[in-house]
């Protein structure tokens, strides 16, 4: 607290950090991901990343345009949110999807709550979320698209998610979810992929700990009392199926910590993540489908005004013993 | 135009405060039931039939009902046209009653019909009100139909029923039928008749205020009204 108040007189340094040397290091972090699904599931997951990539950055670029408002574009924001949309995309999904998300993304989402840093939600999740309840039937479609390389995915028959496989009762082989050569979006399936990009998030101090930490904590807690409760015994596979499987890490790590869906107050962050990692586990375990991050991270994204209202810290002076 | 004559209630119901675009009234049924145009007629209609007769009830008997039980002699009055007209649909028009469901009785909390009964009703004769009822009635038949069919055309590609889009491969974004599509239309709509309004104010024409107000301003019903800021 001290060191805040020294305030010099002027010149004073200036940070060399803005929004858009910001939003650019996501981008890079999102490209190991990125890229092993488009080493995963061929041509089309290129296709797919740069259709939403570019509906979003047009949505933005017309948007302003027309309303005679600053051009935004530059600040890279609309294509994390457009890669972001695409990693959440089944691989063999139709090219007209994605576009249809960014446009609802950045469109309706972000600009008309003011663009960025206005948003309520999540832009990229709110699209994924309006693709889902929209086209249920192809967003959960995992069949692959014909020019997946098929030595990467070993069992390129099968249309279920092993996260499906989980919430069925199948044992599941928890190292090809690890590595990522599984069935699944486009960016979910690999663990390693998306550590290493958050690794370089946090060398970078783009994100820190505080939420994705909570969040896996709190979920990895809250599954094993219930490995506990319903199967009779701490099951290490199944916490580590659940841990792996489905969007948990690409949420925690890339869409989790987005600043402006985040509460500001640090005891809010870990309030926020605490409450992510439980809703997840409830939406996956005792919810309708297998996954459960999207709608996990937009629900609570909707909490954060009360969760910030709830956590203001208290002002130099005010509060403490009245004498 | 001058007040409180049949044209101008017409117009004051269906253009200056549409119920649900100026008022922002009944966004219960607005956004429940319009998942389709023909649900949003019938809903409008039903309303419509029933705000008229109440209005005009209402008007005949306002020097007889006591200031002070005012809103439950209204309410009795409402509730009495809606199980008339509940009856008559179930007994005429059954897919309508089924499709309408539970918003029919719910009528009787409508506030479309409950605000006109305080702020018009109640307070002028009998000719004016009855078209007062007719004007808001088909001013919420409009916009609710306005929304079904917005929603029924993205939401599965057919308008009123007829497929439209289907011959050429559309594939309906269902959300636009289910409940967010209801509050995304909604809001689209309201926003782009306020960019409207809000154009009109510009050059100089008092959208909210068209004619020149001769009454008090405790009698008036009109929300928009910028006279009102200061009282």
């Amino acid at each position: 607290m001290s060191d805040l108040m020294n305030v010099s007189s002027s010149p004073h340094v200036r940070s060399k950090v803005n929004t858009s040397n910001l939003m650019l290091m996501v981008v890079i972090a999102l490209l190991p991901a990125s890229l092993f699904g488009v080493y995963n599931f061929g041509v089309h997951a290129l296709l797919v990343i740069l259709i939403s990539v570019a509906a979003c950055v047009l949505t933005e670029w017309l948007y302003n345009k027309g309303m005679k408002k600053t051009q935004t574009v530059g600040d890279y924001s609309a294509i994390v949110t457009g890669i972001l949309l695409a990693l959440n995309m089944p691989p063999a999904i139709s090219l007209w999807i994605p576009a249809l998300g960014g446009v609802f993304a950045i469109l309706v989402v972000k600009q008309l709550f003011g663009g960025l840093g206005q948003n309520f939600m999540n832009p990229a999740l709110a699209g994924r979320c309006f693709l889902m309840i929209s086209f249920t039937g192809k967003m959960t479609d995992f069949t692959l698209p014909a020019g997946a390389s098929s030595k990467v995915v070993v069992d390129a028959v099968t249309a279920a998610t092993p996260l499906a496989n989980v919430k069925a009762g199948e044992s599941v082989d928890v190292m090809s979810m690890f590595v990522g050569n599984i069935q699944g979006t486009i960016g979910e399936t690999s663990v390693i992929a998306i550590l290493i990009g958050a690794a370089f998030l946090l060398f970078m101090k783009v994100i820190d700990l505080r939420i994705p930490l909570t969040y896996i904590g709190s979920f990895t807690v809250f599954v094993a009392i219930y490995s506990m409760a319903a199967k009779g015994g701490l099951d290490v596979n199944y916490i580590a199926a659940h841990l792996c499987g489905g969007g948990l890490m690409l949420g925690a790590w890339f869409m989790a910590t987005d600043y402006v869906t985040t509460p500001i107050t640090k005891n809010g962050q870990l309030v926020y993540g605490c409450l992510l990692g439980i809703v997840t586990a409830v939406f996956r375990i005792f919810g309708g489908s297998a996954e459960g991050v999207s709608y996990a991270i937009i629900f609570c994204n909707l909490l954060i005004p009360l969760i910030e209202r709830a956590t203001i810290p208290t002002a130099l002076g005010k509060g403490g013993q009245k004498a | 135009m001058q007040k409180n004559t049949p044209a101008e209630r017409l117009y004051n119901g269906i253009i200056a405060e549409n119920p649900t675009f100026s008022l922002m009234l009944g966004m219960c049924p607005t956004l429940a039931v319009t998942t389709s145009g023909i649900n949003g007629i019938g809903m409008g209609l039903t309303t419509t039939v029933i705000l008229t007769a109440s209005n005009m009830l209402i008007s005949i008997l306002r020097k007889v009902i006591p200031d002070k039980v005012r809103v439950p002699a209204f309410i009795v009055v409402v509730a009495s046209f809606v199980t008339i007209v509940q009856f008559l649909l179930e007994g005429f028009i059954p897919s309508l009653n089924a499709a309408l469901g539970i918003y029919i009785p719910l009528i009787v909390v409508n506030c479309i019909i409950l605000g006109r009964a305080e702020s018009y009703a109640s307070k002028n004769k009998v000719i004016p009100s009855i078209f007062d009822g007719i004007g808001m009635g088909l001013g919420f038949t409009v916009s609710i139909t306005i929304l079904g069919l917005i929603r029924e055309f993205i939401g599965a590609g057919t308008l009123f029923n007829v497929d439209i889009l289907g011959g050429v491969g559309y594939e309906p974004v269902s959300i636009f039928i289910l409940a967010p599509g209801a509050f995304l239309v909604l809001a689209f709509l309201a926003a782009l008749q306020n960019k409207f309004k809000v154009g009109a104010a510009k050059r100089g024409i008092d959208p909210s205020n068209p004619t020149t107000c001769g009454e008090g301003c405790s009698s008036c019903g009109n929300i928009m009204c910028k006279g009102r800021s200061g009282k």
